[in-house]
């Protein structure tokens, strides 16, 4: 570099003058001019013109003039050149000048300031002034942005509003101008904010109240949520084309508030076409858009969640109806009935998992619904016993029919366990259960595999303490099978008088287990009371201290029938065996030789009875020959009975054992109840009676729904037995008597 | 004292050296109150009687001393008083209670019967709370579910004449800790006023 080594140092002017021309020709070629460009000893003179004249011994020193020459240059370019040429120009077209030459201006601070570049380094870092770029763009800030932004907003907004409304605008352009707004706001975003956003948002906000109000009067729901799903996509792509991403959230929730949140009840509501209508037409798709656009909204799932459980609740219960109507003679199909409800509860869980997206609140709405309508009673049946029915028949089928498929049969026993979840009485299903388990395990329908599956699954969902009976009933079972081979075993080597031609299969059942049978003092054929003396005898060998109790209500017997045509062979129970066998010495009993020879109560003899005479198997002849059995009866073997089938299965109805079973669960929750309110009152010691019932209700909830009126005749009956005492001082508080 | 024990001695059985039912009986028509009187209730509490039907020496000399009486016609002109004393609101539910216990008759007694309940509440609690007595006490004449009455149940019914308003009953709420047969009987006056 080659300084002037001149003995008159250059003045300010002189400078000036030179730097003028240096500007000139720079804007001519920056605004797009025909000038040749800088070549680069013309760049370097220019560099330095200005470091000599900063150089210069004072008083010409010319920094801080140098640094007023700068600013100056861009102010009056600002004010002379920039500002008018956008000003002149409207709409669109402003917009363009307006970018134009802020590129412009941008590309003049960096030349300028690499003129001027000595001055940033020396003087600008001494006086602690701002930088070149810093006053080109502040600058720019001033005289240009200042004075047009608002018109250049208006413009914005507008072309926006096209846009929203279909037509199609020039987004870089805009990205460009928005730039700006951010640009100049020289570090923060406050330019942008304030000069553009708040009026844009107060702009969207009017829009779309607008399409609201005119889209919820037209539109049906499904067509709307279209709608509101289609402007809420636009508005996202906006931002990511022109917008600062800084809006996006603020614009949504814009957006989201007129179209959705402000005309929810409306729409949610609309008659034939809203959230109820939807759900009753199927419409998962649009359920499913729903959820989507509500879902963010605080609180907007909260009535899409009311109408589904009133939806659900409305199907369930004209189900029961439905199964109500169809009862004749108060037998229910339950068959039927507990299909339909696992097919709706498929159905709708499908909803919750599929449109509403797992979400609790669903979950919750489909619980609360299947409630109500799974405990109610069904033409005197509660929903307990039906689910237990639809068990016991659904195994006795299975057990029979092999070519069943397994895994529906899993399916099936998983949609049970999931009704027993909604059914407030899980005790009273237990105890009907095992009453017909026991049945099923007896008479010899059922599979193992199946038996123990639907343990193991009631076992994992409801506790150990739900199944151990049950579990202990199969057990027994399976080691009868065990024990039988034993007996047999033991007639083989000692042959201690087997009952001749008589076979013989014993079950042991472990009391406790199984539910509750009287035992009668049936006097037997001979020749069965020889088989259970053999028995006991083989039984007293392998096992001490155990008594065994002879339950022969549950027994079966194969007798062949020596009929005059052919002999068939009848299985029957022990008690229609005993019946019969008792003809094989007599050809005719009265009714009262009958109940004095075999020892039967008279209402178990008068069952017996009229299933050999009355039913559709006539084995023995009644006189007089009607339709039920009374006291002074006689009876006779009719030898002339044939059929054409060799084997006949006789069933003795079962008693209707429905109102025992309701009975013994009474009691046994009188026990518990007792057992929790002992339990609650030993740990906390003292307890007001409403909290003490509500702790109650809470830790028996698991098992059924204790009534209130049973909780305090419980807490009385405490009282009096001394385990509990009322406070003196606080009547309505409790206190535990140690 | 020695007026007390003369007193006592007038209508104490020699053998026992206790005043026995009949003793009791005496007494009462002398005093010119009826046998079934609150007030010969009021006057075995004072003396903390045990043993319904007699009065011991003991519990002779302390009613009276209390009362400030030793004779015959001191003892009627106290009696008044005792009622006052008996009514206050202090002492009321103590007497109250102390009716029940004084009923109980064997050893392990926890409750009284129904018939006995009735005359009791008459007795006791007739003057003051004439329509609850009155229709408490058909009440349990008609029902099935209570062949006895237990001291919860009757300082149940003590309370419930006193919280709640009657026959209106707006107050009671069967789901607080209300004796089970005082919700039945509210449940059984809301039927009949339907």
């Amino acid at each position: 570099m080659s300084s002037r080594q001149n003995p008159e140092p250059m003045t300010i002017e002189e400078g000036c003058k030179l730097i003028d021309a240096a500007v000139t020709k720079l804007t001519r070629i920056i605004e797009g001019k025909p000038e040749p460009p800088f070549a680069s000893h013309e760049y370097i003179g220019n560099y330095t013109i200005v470091y000599n004249m900063c150089i210069q011994k004072p008083p010409y020193d010319l920094s801080g003039q140098l640094y007023e020459k700068y600013g100056a240059i861009f102010q009056d370019y600002d004010k002379d050149t920039i500002l008018p040429s956008i000003m002149e120009k409207h709409d669109e077209y402003m917009l363009r000048e307006l970018s134009r030459w802020s590129d412009i201006n941008k590309i003049m601070v960096r030349w300028l300031s690499h003129f001027f570049y000595y001055l940033d380094r020396y003087y600008i870092a001494r006086s602690g002034n701002s930088s070149l770029t810093v006053v080109g763009m502040t600058c720019f800030r001033d005289h240009v942005y200042e004075k047009v932004h608002f018109n250049v907003k208006q413009v914005v907004i507008a072309l926006i509003h096209k846009e929203r409304e279909g037509q199609q605008i020039d987004r870089a352009l805009l990205k460009n101008v928005l730039d700006l707004f951010v640009q100049n706001g020289m570090g923060n975003m406050e330019r942008y904010e304030k000069d553009f956003e708040d009026f844009f948002l107060t702009e969207t906000n009017s829009y779309y109240s607008r399409k609201a109000s005119r889209w919820i009067q037209e539109d049906s729901c499904p067509e709307y949520m279209i709608k509101a799903e289609e402007s809420l996509k636009k508005e996202k792509e906006r931002v990511s084309h022109y917008l600062h991403s800084d809006t996006e959230p603020k614009l949504l929730k814009n957006v989201q508030t007129n179209l959705l949140v402000l005309v929810a009840k409306q729409l949610l509501e609309k008659e034939n076409s809203g959230c109820s209508a939807l759900l009753r037409d199927d419409k998962t798709d649009d359920l499913s858009r729903m959820y989507r656009l509500y879902h963010e909204i605080p609180e907007g799932l909260e009535p899409v969640a009311v109408a589904f459980r009133l939806h659900v609740t409305a199907e369930g219960n004209s189900l029961i109806k439905q199964a109500e109507d169809a009862a004749t003679s108060g037998i229910v199909e339950e068959q039927v009935l507990v299909r339909k409800i696992i097919d709706l509860h498929d159905k709708y869980m499908a909803y919750v998992t599929d449109c509403f997206q797992n979400h609790t609140l669903f979950h919750k709405a489909l619980k609360e619904a299947f409630e109500i309508f799974c405990n109610k009673k069904v033409a005197g049946s509660s929903s307990a016993e039906m689910l237990a029915t639809f068990c016991d028949n659904l195994f006795k089928k299975a057990a029979n029919d092999k070519s069943n498929d397994d895994s529906t049969i899993e399916s099936t026993i998983d949609n049970v366990v999931k009704l027993l979840d909604y059914i407030s009485d899980k005790d009273l299903f237990a105890e009907f259960y095992r009453k017909k388990l026991a049945r099923r395990l007896l008479f010899g329908r059922f599979s193992d595999d199946h038996e123990r599956s639907i343990l193991t699954k009631l076992k994992g969902q409801f506790g150990g303490q739900f199944t151990s009976k049950m579990e202990g009933m199969v057990t027994d079972m399976q080691l009868g099978k065990d024990q039988q081979t034993g007996f047999e075993e033991y007639f083989k080597n000692t042959n201690t008088g087997k009952p001749k031609g008589v076979d013989f299969t014993v079950t042991v059942l472990t009391t406790g287990f199984w539910p509750s049978y009287k035992t009668s003092d049936l006097n037997l054929p001979l020749e069965m009371v020889n088989c259970i003396e053999s028995f006991k005898a083989h039984y007293e060998i392998k096992t001490k201290h155990r008594r065994l109790m002879w339950i022969y209500s549950l027994g079966n017997c194969n007798l062949t029938g020596r009929f005059d045509a052919k002999p068939i062979e009848l299985i029957v129970s022990t008690y229609q065996a005993a019946v019969l066998c008792a003809f094989n010495n007599t050809e005719r009993l009265t009714y009262q030789e009958l109940i004095d020879q075999l020892n039967l109560g008279h209402e178990d003899l008068v069952r017996v009875l009229h299933s050999l005479s009355c039913a559709k198997y006539k084995f023995l002849k009644k006189e007089p020959a009607s339709k039920t059995i009374s006291k002074t009866d006689s009876f006779e073997f009719n030898s002339k009975f044939t059929d054409k089938m060799r084997r006949i299965k006789v069933p003795l109805p079962p008693v209707d054992d429905r109102k025992k079973v309701v009975e013994d669960v009474d009691k046994d929750r009188r026990y518990a109840i007792d057992a929790s309110l002992v339990r609650i009152m030993k740990s906390r010691k003292v307890l007001p009676h409403q909290q003490l019932v509500s702790e109650c209700v809470e830790q028996l909830s698991r098992m059924f729904k204790p009534d209130i009126k049973m909780i305090k005749k419980r807490i009385e009956d405490l009282i009096s037995r001394d385990y509990l005492e009322r406070d003196t001082e606080n009547p309505s508080t409790f206190k535990y008597v140690a | 004292m020695d007026r007390i024990d003369h007193l006592f001695n007038q209508y104490a059985n020699t053998s026992s050296n206790l005043i026995d039912p009949e003793g009791i009986e005496e007494l009462c028509s002398n005093l010119e109150v009826p046998h079934t009187d609150i007030r010969i209730l009021m006057l075995a509490w004072k003396m903390k009687a045990e043993k319904q039907g007699y009065f011991t020496q003991e519990e002779w000399r302390r009613g009276l001393k209390a009362l400030r009486a030793d004779t015959l016609s001191k003892l009627k002109k106290a009696l008044p008083e005792l009622e006052k004393e008996v009514r206050r609101q202090s002492n009321f539910a103590d007497f109250y209670a102390y009716a029940f216990r004084y009923c109980l008759t064997e050893e392990k007694q926890k409750s009284i019967d129904i018939e006995t309940i009735c005359q009791l509440l008459d007795i006791v609690m007739g003057s003051t709370f004439r329509a609850q007595v009155d229709y408490f006490v058909e009440y349990l004449k008609i029902q099935n579910d209570y062949k006895v009455i237990n001291m919860d149940q009757w300082m149940g019914f003590y309370r419930f004449c006193n919280e709640i308003s009657f026959p209106e009953m707006t107050e009671y709420n069967p789901e607080l800790a209300w004796p089970l047969v005082l919700d039945s009987f509210v449940e059984w006056i809301s039927e009949k006023q339907a």
